[in-house]
């Protein structure tokens, strides 16, 4: 059993990209349903708008880096509005199933093979990562040490990643400690006494859910570097993952997202490792590789159930501040 | 979701490669058996194009081929074991089109697929297929195919019933978005494939068998999960991410056990019947006419009997039902048994309407059933007959004018534009929508 390796992959985990786009998309979720109360099922959505607006603006229109993202963020704005417009008045249940259906619809209309001279269909978009890595400061070499030692594109990528990441919580750490916050908290709590407090409800959740939509569409962005954009990539476990890694670490705090991001990962990864290893050595007759694989996604549905059953603050957070009181 | 991608993206590069290269080893026997060309053009060239037109292995003869290119053209027709060959004076890229007048009724070529763009590589004879289906090219006038398809879409909203109506009555009691219902429509259909194929048991008894396994797995869940929930007075949201995690755990579950892949029930896949324009198969029959009868034993349980009574009661208001005698409990215990036994069979008739077992097929399906439910008024039990039957209609009838991997697309696009228009659904009342 060769322990070295598996903590040493474990350990690339915590600051990889993929750690830190995760984190982002649970800090978008956490201000959807954290902060706000809203049942956002389509976090994943979100993400492959993200993904694709910046890889088709780069390869299909040929726009510098700072365009594509602008474009990707034009988009989830738009995808914002057209779902809320319609759910946000209702039930918070009516906005969770609109969600996840227009989730849906924004994969399979990636997938089809009727746009796949744009979306590349079900075999995605690749090859959009030079003009990204022609901002890269860093000179050629490898920076880092151990297990976070990295070439220079990936160490780049990871400074950006993380420092996004940071940012936004920042941000999301001011912005729910302003009026603003106390609004959308409120709303959380009790809709209607902030109704009759004169505040707009509605304007208040289209606001909330553009902020958090954004924040998703950036992590779909970081997402994708490190990889290909692939459509598969972007199905509804994906939401559901972000959901776990938000309830792991507190749905209404700021660190929670990026903590539970990290524990998430590195347990995943660790599990994997040892499961993987185990098999092969023999510690697990009954069991093959490709199961062990399956056996962490049963933990994951079954740790769902009991963060949310058992400690339904999560690591990070008060009990007093629970978006499902009610 | 881990970085696996540049591994699954050259897959089906890799396949067509095998597939390209085992064609040619064939062909190369073949050749060698001393089987010259019936009708070769252009054999004064040094390079060829060739291929081998073929449908379910039988090979079509005089299906016309033309290759354009590198200012050269020329054409030619399949001989009778379906095998063409067009010789090219250099090696370039060329445009070999197959003419799809030629083929035969019944057999046609994936739309715009009749156009392949040939590159030599480091061979002096490139392998052109062309991937054949069955189907009809527009010969079928536009009535025709509505009438057929509509008929099909019938058939798939009513199997669709069968699962919505079990979600609504669970909605309707308990107020649970049941994302977990996915595994349970999955659940009768591989307790089919087990108990038929697996143990070789006849399919009606496999059926029943499975059936009775989705009602004890409503029961048992209801007492291990969701009556132990209930008493702790865990709130609607949580549930619903409960039944989340629920459905994700036990979806790898399946796959754990039965592997990725999909497997036929027996009897699937029988030659269609044809009733004028409308071929069905006596498996889609026998499915409708399952459907129809239990969909109207649930109404006459549900309009009739005392239990059924109670059910609606509760349903209408939980409080108000306890008060007047109602034992709440053992309702909500009866419509979680109901509603999976319903969705039980609802995998079952789905399997065979797909066609194929596998471990996600309920989750497939989940979103239509969603959408079926909120279309005709979340909670109410005939609303959801009713909107199974317009996304299930829906989704077969988009194809006419969406190609067929976006039909999902219409039917969701449909629920979120319903919302808008008419929040409460089809048959919901108003005030249910808070």
């Amino acid at each position: 059993m060769d322990w070295g390796a598996i903590f040493n992959n474990a350990a690339v985990e915590l600051i990889s990209p993929t750690t830190a786009a995760y984190a982002l998309a649970a800090l978008g979720l956490a201000v959807h349903f954290g902060y706000t109360g809203l049942l956002n099922f389509g976090q994943a959505g979100f993400m492959a708008l993200g993904a694709y607006g910046y890889a088709i603006s780069i390869l299909t229109f040929g726009f510098p880096v700072w365009g594509a993202f602008l474009v990707g963020i034009g988009a989830s704005i738009v995808f914002a509005l057209i779902l809320g417009i319609p759910t946000l008045r209702l039930r918070a249940d009516y906005l969770a199933i609109v969600t996840i259906a227009a989730a849906e619809i924004v994969r399979l209309l990636f997938t089809t093979n009727t746009f796949a001279s744009v979306t590349g269909s079900a075999n995605g978009l690749s090859g959009y990562k030079t003009e990204f890595a022609a901002l890269n400061p860093l000179a050629e070499g490898s920076y880092g040490f151990g297990p976070f030692e990295n070439n220079a594109y990936d160490t780049w990528l990871r400074i950006v990643a993380w420092s996004i990441v940071i940012l936004a919580a920042l941000f999301v750490w001011q912005v729910m400690r302003s009026p603003w916050g106390r609004v959308i908290k409120g709303i959380r709590e009790d809709e209607d006494a902030v109704r009759a407090l004169g505040k707009n409800v509605y304007a208040y959740k289209m606001q909330s859910l553009i902020l958090g939509g954004v924040f998703g569409t950036i992590a779909g962005m970081i997402f994708a570097l490190p990889r290909a954009v692939v459509p598969s990539n972007y199905q509804t476990t994906l939401t559901f993952f972000i959901y776990a890694i938000l309830l792991l670490g507190g749905a209404a705090t700021v660190l929670g997202p990026i903590i539970g991001s990290m524990i998430f990962w590195v347990l995943l990864s660790f599990f994997s490792g040892f499961i993987s290893r185990a098999v092969e050595a023999g510690w697990l007759p009954f069991m093959t590789t490709i199961q062990g694989g399956q056996l962490r996604f049963i933990l994951v549905g079954v740790a769902i159930m009991l963060i949310v059953i058992f400690r339904p603050q999560g690591v990070f957070g008060n009990k007093k501040e629970l978006a499902f009181v009610r | 979701m881990q970085p696996t991608d540049t591994a699954q993206r050259y897959i089906p590069r890799l396949l067509a490669i095998l597939f390209v290269t085992l064609l040619a080893a064939l062909s190369m026997a073949t050749f060698s058996a001393g089987n010259a060309h019936a009708d070769e053009v252009g054999t004064e060239y040094d390079f060829t194009i060739a291929g081998n037109v073929q449908f379910d292995g039988e090979p079509q003869g005089d299906v016309a081929i033309a290759v354009a290119g590198n200012g050269y053209e020329a054409d030619t027709v399949t001989d009778a074991d379906g095998r063409w060959a067009i010789g090219v004076p250099e090696k370039g890229s060329y445009e070999v089109t197959l003419d799809e007048e030629s083929l035969p009724e019944g057999v046609v070529v994936a739309e715009g697929a009749n156009v392949i763009d040939a590159e030599f590589g480091l061979t002096d004879r490139k392998s052109v297929n062309f991937f054949l289906g069955e189907g009809t090219r527009n010969t079928v006038s536009f009535f025709d195919q509505f009438l057929n398809r509509f008929v099909n879409g019938l058939n798939f909203g009513l199997l669709l019933a069968l699962a919505a109506i079990g979600l609504s009555l669970i909605f309707g009691t308990t107020g649970l978005s049941n994302f977990a219902h996915a595994e349970m429509i999955t659940f009768g259909a591989l307790m089919t494939l087990v108990f038929s194929v697996q143990l070789g048991l006849p399919i009606w008894l496999a059926i029943v068998i499975a059936i009775a396994l989705s009602g004890a797995l409503g029961w048992g869940l209801d007492a291990v999960i969701w009556k132990p929930l209930r008493r702790r007075g865990v709130a609607l949201i949580p549930l619903m991410i409960v039944s989340i995690g629920l459905s994700l755990a036990l979806r790898y579950l399946y796959q754990y056990f039965f592997g990725g892949s999909t497997s036929q029930l027996p009897g699937a896949g029988q030659t269609d019947l044809k009733f004028g324009p409308i071929s069905l198969s006596p498996i889609d029959l026998v499915s409708m006419g399952i459907s129809v009868i239990v969909l109207l034993g649930v109404a006459y349980f549900l309009l009739r009997t005392r239990i059924g009574k109670a059910t609606r009661a509760v349903s209408d208001n939980p409080s108000l039902a306890s008060a007047s005698g109602i034992d709440v409990d053992n309702v909500i215990r009866i419509v979680w048994v109901t509603g999976a036994a319903l969705a039980g069979l609802s995998g079952v008739l789905w399997a065979y309407f797909r066609p194929g077992v596998s471990w996600d097929m309920g989750f497939q399906m989940l979103l239509l059933v969603f959408a079926a439910v909120t279309l005709g008024g979340l909670g109410t039990a005939f609303g959801a007959l009713i909107g199974s039957i317009i996304v299930g209609l829906f989704v077969e009838l988009s194809t006419l004018w969406l190609p067929s991997d976006m039909k999902y697309v219409g039917a969701l696009v449909v629920l979120i534009l319903v919302l808008l228009l008419r929040p409460q659904g089809i048959m919901g009342r108003k005030e249910r929508i808070g």
